[in-house]
């Protein structure tokens, strides 16, 4: 029998594909995308510009600057390919064995072959598209401080497209041999945490590397012995050091093909020999994936701890906070999130610690006063992108169940204010903890700290406020995965609102806060007058009004909504 | 106790539902009928408050669904045909929070639950994960969170899909009884047999119209079908020539 081929296999998947995009485009018009290309532009530019910065001050030095570009491109690279390994386990899995065309594809007369590179190349493509992005900045920065010309594009996208083969075949053979031993569905609950965890890891060890000191050439010192000390990529077994070498060759004019023809060879023998343990291992795993996670649950450990604490609530809100703080913990994806968040976390106060203050007075005050105050502005962004996580989704994860609460007696409004403080309460507090461990670092005045925490408090409310709207007004019923939600047009949506908001509070502050820096800095006394007044209730009628028509507007599209 | 006027739903320029008037009173079970995208589940889920109609408006109990929802959603039990619960809580936690939904709390639930789960063989499972259930089982569950407040009428899409003969027979009996003590039944159902035996009253609905509706007898007269059985009655107000084409194109 003549077999399919490996396009024909694929097509419902583009065609899906096409089809999103053709809907996107009608639904959102030309806006936007346009609003897609400035934002993913202004990322690249900001990528571009720090590295493209870092690489000419490094040239300009003599005996380290030809050595640590290569470096540090190694080390990119090799985060990258970590970062690959963990997303391509990960995607494997969905693509391999638990997405919803299995059932056909298995059952049809297709070639195990077939079936092997058609779902190899699916995640391949899933999980590196992100990193095949992130590369051409960076590349870019190389090209343009190496006067690579327009054929290093050709050669840099030679040694890159391997060095995303290879993380893909060792990812989906990982999970292979994992969901034969393990159900596939405990196996992703273990790999979230393990994924979560490891991503957690490098974060901090990026940050406890201070890679800010390569702007400095008087940190070099430090940093190459800290270099040295890791002994850095230096491995010839690496992937990631033959691509850097390959690049690093070609833009310093000793081209050496070695380094390519280790990188697709490899690449080639790796596709191999992934094809042949698939044929071995995928029928048993196939079969053991379709296996249930099967828990036991008492579920009284929630009623009886939050439950009472909850008694005052009317019977339908009570339900439903329970039940949403029992989802958010019994769901493997969504608290394994929580590893990430506690990182950052570690790092912003690490930053903040890292910052060069406390150096004499009074220039130290007025700089003090500076980071803390625009420090509201950096961790109100923090809390946005936590909201846009959590936050943002609440409403578009409830899109199958929505049958259900809209054929109950559930009043919406009770619907929209459950899912508002369950958000919002843990928000607040992170949000006034981060503030005031910062302001406590800072050892700011009671007034900034009085201000800071108000003003954090205020701003919580409202951007859990908008986060749970622009989820109602952009909603994604049919992603099932709740991390995809807020990559989607209405999240992106969501932070440049809050952005705008975080611009308008924090423009309005500054001038009841520059009366008060200059006061305390010219030695006058500090008096709290009409025109601090006025500052003050500008940002709080921004924040009040930043909450109440969000949520409003969600009530009202809540309304309409159809199943 | 279920009355729909003049209900119209337009899906863009498609007529899904076309004018719909129908009344079910208290103590009778109504079938609905018709072909596949005919407009039965979209009728049901604007009956159940899940679909805004464009026009008309339904009535339960004298409660205008999309006028006074929570008065009118207070009656009601719906089932729909797709079991889609919350997978990561256990059986008898969705239990308990589909009764909170409904303002009902306390012992009482616990025992209602209980009752519940026993009559549709779930005990065992009470405490499992709903993401273990069969699809049958899912299917068992939302029927018990349809009864858990005792609700006046039950609107049901597809009743009998993903049930095992015994529970099929056991949901068969609840509906009687609870027709039996003056509840109304509204179902949708492609199972002639079923709606044969079940049904007090037919709606047969073709194209979002109903275009015939009565007891099995009424629209028998009305059709001139003399003894045919549901089935032939069916197939000759719905297209029963396609049935033949069909039986010669699988015949070639």
């Amino acid at each position: 029998m003549k077999q399919p081929s490996l396009a024909h296999v694929l097509q419902p998947k583009w065609r899906t594909a096409l089809q999103r995009l053709r809907e996107e485009r009608e639904k959102g018009g030309s806006g936007k995308l346009v609003i897609l290309i400035i934002v993913g532009g202004a990322f690249w530019a900001g990528v571009f510009g720090v590295l493209y910065l870092i690489l000419r001050n490094l040239r300009k030095v003599e005996e380290l600057g030809p050595l640590i570009p290569g470096k540090i491109l190694g080390l990119i690279l090799l985060s990258f390919i970590s970062i690959l390994v963990l997303s391509n386990v990960i995607t494997a899995l969905s693509s391999f064995f638990l997405a919803k065309d299995l059932d056909l594809l298995v059952s049809a007369p297709v070639d195990w072959l077939r079936l092997y590179l058609a779902k190899l190349g699916e995640t391949l493509l899933h999980s590196s598209w992100m990193v095949a992005l992130m590369v051409v900045p960076i590349l870019a920065a190389y090209g343009v401080v190496y006067k690579g010309g327009v054929l290093f594009a050709v050669y840099a996208m030679l040694a890159i497209v391997p060095m995303l083969i290879l993380p893909a075949v060792l990812g989906s053979a990982v999970t292979l041999v994992l969901v034969n031993i393990f159900p596939a569905r405990r196996t992703r609950d273990l790999l979230s945490i393990i994924a979560l965890g490891a991503a957690g890891g490098v974060i901090l060890l990026f940050r406890m590397i201070r890679p800010e000191q390569l702007a400095r050439p008087e940190g070099f010192r430090n940093l190459l012995d800290f270099l040295i000390l890791l002994r850095g990529p230096t491995s010839p077994f690496l992937p990631s050091e033959w691509a850097s070498q390959a690049v690093m060759g070609y833009l310093q004019h000793r081209i050496d093909l070695l380094p390519l023809m280790l990188l697709w060879t490899t690449a080639a023998a790796f596709v191999t020999l992934g094809a042949v343990l698939h044929r071995a291992l995928y029928a048993q795993g196939f079969t053991k994936a379709q296996e249930g996670a099967e828990r036991f649950i008492r579920g009284t450990l929630w009623r009886w701890t939050v439950g009472p604490l909850l008694g005052w609530l009317p019977v339908a809100k009570r339900e439903f906070v329970l039940k949403d703080i029992k989802l958010f913990f019994r769901d493997t994806t969504q608290w394994s999130q929580l590893i990430l968040l506690a990182v950052l976390v570690v790092v912003y106060l690490f930053n903040i610690q890292a910052l060069p203050l406390h150096r004499g007075e009074p220039v130290g005050f007025f700089y003090v006063n500076l980071v803390s105050f625009l420090n509201l502005g950096l961790a109100g962004f923090v809390l946005a992108s936590i909201a846009a996580r959590f936050i943002f989704p609440a409403v578009s994860l409830e899109g199958r169940q929505m049958w259900l609460l809209r054929s109950s007696p559930l009043d919406l409004r009770a619907l929209l204010w459950s899912k508002y403080w369950v958000g919002t309460v843990p928000l607040l507090a992170l949000g006034v903890l981060l503030t005031g461990m910062t302001n406590a670092l800072l050892e700011v005045s009671t007034f900034m700290m009085l201000m800071s925490l108000t003003t954090m408090a205020a701003l919580t409310l409202a951007i859990a406020a908008m986060a749970l709207a622009f989820g109602t007004l952009y909603p994604q019923f049919e992603t099932e995965n709740a991390a995809q939600i807020p990559t989607s047009f209405g999240g992106l949506v969501f932070m440049m609102a809050t952005i705008a908001l975080l611009a308008g509070v924090i423009v309005s502050l500054w001038q009841a806060v520059y009366a008060y820096v200059r006061a305390v800095y010219e030695g006058r006394p500090v008096v709290i007058d009409a025109w601090m007044f006025l500052w003050f209730g500008v940002a709080a009628a921004l924040c009040t009004a930043a909450t109440i028509v969000p949520l409003r507007l969600a009530l009202k599209k809540m309304e309409t909504f159809e199943f | 106790m279920i009355r729909l006027e003049n209900l119209t739903k337009l899906y863009g320029s498609f007529v899904a539902v076309d004018d719909i008037s129908l009344h079910v009173p208290r103590g009778v079970l109504y079938g609905c009928l018709g072909p596949n995208g005919a407009g039965k589940t979209t009728t049901l889920r604007m009956i159940a408050g899940i679909l805004r109609p464009t026009q008309g408006r339904v009535l339960l109990g004298g409660d205008d669904v999309h006028a006074n929802p929570l008065a009118a959603k207070m009656r009601l039990g719906f089932i729909p045909d797709r079991p889609f619960v919350y997978d990561k809580l256990t059986g008898a936690e969705f239990l308990r929070f589909v009764a909170g939904l409904y303002g009902q709390q306390g012992d009482v639930v616990g025992r209602r639950i209980a009752e519940l789960l026993e009559v549709f063989e779930l005990t065992s499972w009470k405490d499992e994960l709903v993401e273990a259930y069969s699809h049958g089982m899912r299917q068992k569950l939302i029927i018990s969170s349809a009864l858990i407040h005792r609700p006046e009428c039950i609107v049901v899409d597809e009743p009998m899909v993903g049930l095992d003969p015994k529970a099929a027979r056991l949901l068969k009996d609840i509906f009687r009884q609870f027709v039996g003590r003056g509840g109304t039944v509204l179902m949708s159902t492609h199972t002639l047999e079923v709606a044969e035996a079940m049904c007090d009253q037919i709606a047969i609905i073709q194209h979002g119209k109903i275009v015939a509706a009565g007891t099995v007898s009424d629209v028998r007269r009305q059709h001139k079908a003399g003894d045919a059985s549901l089935e032939e009655l069916f197939l000759k107000l719905t297209g029963g020539a396609q049935v033949r084409d069909l039986i010669e194109v699988l015949g070639a």
